[in-house]
């Protein structure tokens, strides 16, 4: 990353892709806990990801193995748990999934439902030996 | 052997951001998160806020690309204080590249810091800044119906300015069905429509960020 003034300053962080950024955070996460754990390997790893996130399972296994690679994590199952858009009504209390993103009441029509779920992305859990 | 973590992958990323929003409350600086496609006029909307502003507010700029210094060395005649990140390939900006170009403005002077993003409408959803406001920008030539294909940053942004509304008629843009659409997935989201290029609607979204800015 170059900021400032001429001189380019590269960060170890800065990736190319957003679905590799987050697959390194991943990993960071899980090489942290198997740590503490005195983990030999990662067996598995679950995460939540909502579905009204951008990020795309897909990207993010095919990073796993190269980010992952000479560590206890490499070879680990990435399973992701997808957590559908619900959302809550103010008004009529009804909660409700959400379909094409649209946030109105199916029960009274009123159109400010509020997020309930759709945004996690969390490492939930993780299998080790 | 199973063991809980129940860590956010976002989490070192919002620690960041959350920290910024503290060195901006400090400082009284209200930081405008601005996303959009590349050629939408991020940096045409930043060059008519400054014009709009005319001097009501001592202004900032942090300029996001992936490569170049083509957007800061245009704002720069506008004397006014700009930061240039080059990402180096990456898609979006994200907290700490904000607190490094931090250190490279002068926060006493500044009222405004508007943070132009990595022109991208997906990435730069995911990542919080620590921004006090998250804009982004449609242009009537990239077509009304963006927001179910890019539904974040359509559901996250907390305004939307329309652009390029001197396009309108020339195309099947339907500004309806945008609105109608926007507001479905995010219900408390303002709207404006402008013309960078005419500047016809700029005075009604430089009021509302004066408004926003120093309430």
């Amino acid at each position: 990353m170059l900021v400032g003034g001429e001189q380019p300053r590269f960060r170890e962080e800065s990736f190319s892709m957003h679905e590799l950024a987050v697959t390194e955070s991943i990993a960071s996460i899980c090489l942290r806990h198997a740590e503490q754990n005195q983990a030999s390997r990662i067996i598995k790893v679950n995460i939540k990801l909502g579905e009204l996130t951008g990020i795309v399972d897909h990207y993010v296994s095919f990073y796993w193995d190269m980010v992952t690679k000479d560590t206890v994590a490499e070879g680990a199952e990435l399973n992701f748990i997808k957590i559908p858009i619900r959302a809550s009504c103010p008004h009529c209390k009804k909660e409700f999934e959400v379909k094409e993103y649209d946030l109105t009441c199916p029960e009274c029509g009123k159109g400010d439902g509020e997020l309930v779920s759709g945004r996690e992305f969390l490492v939930e859990s993780m299998e080790i030996e | 052997m199973d063991i809980e973590v129940l860590e956010g992958v976002f989490d070192a990323n919002e620690k960041i951001a959350a920290e910024n929003r503290e060195i901006f409350a400090k400082h009284k600086v209200f930081a405008v998160n601005l996303m959009a496609s590349p050629g939408a006029g991020k940096t045409s909307l930043i060059e008519g806020t400054i014009t709009g502003l005319g001097g009501r507010l001592r202004i900032g700029v942090i300029e996001g690309d992936i490569a170049s210094s083509v957007d800061s060395q245009r704002l720069k005649v506008h004397g006014i204080q700009v930061v240039q990140i080059n990402t180096g390939g990456a898609c979006h900006l994200d907290a700490n590249m904000i607190r490094q170009a931090l250190e490279h403005l002068d926060l006493s002077t500044l009222d405004l810091l508007i943070i132009e993003n990595v022109g991208n409408l997906v990435c730069p959803a995911e990542f919080k800044l620590g921004e006090g406001l998250r804009a982004m920008i449609l242009s009537v030539a990239e077509g009304h119906d963006k927001p179910l294909k890019y539904p974040l940053m359509f559901s996250d942004s907390q305004v939307l300015i329309v652009n390029k509304t001197d396009l309108l008629g020339l195309s099947d843009f339907d500004m309806e069905d945008l609105r109608a659409t926007v507001k479905r997935m995010n219900p408390g989201i303002t709207i404006f429509e402008l013309s960078c290029r005419t500047g016809e609607g700029l005075e009604s979204w430089t009021n509302w960020l004066y408004d926003q800015a120093t309430a």
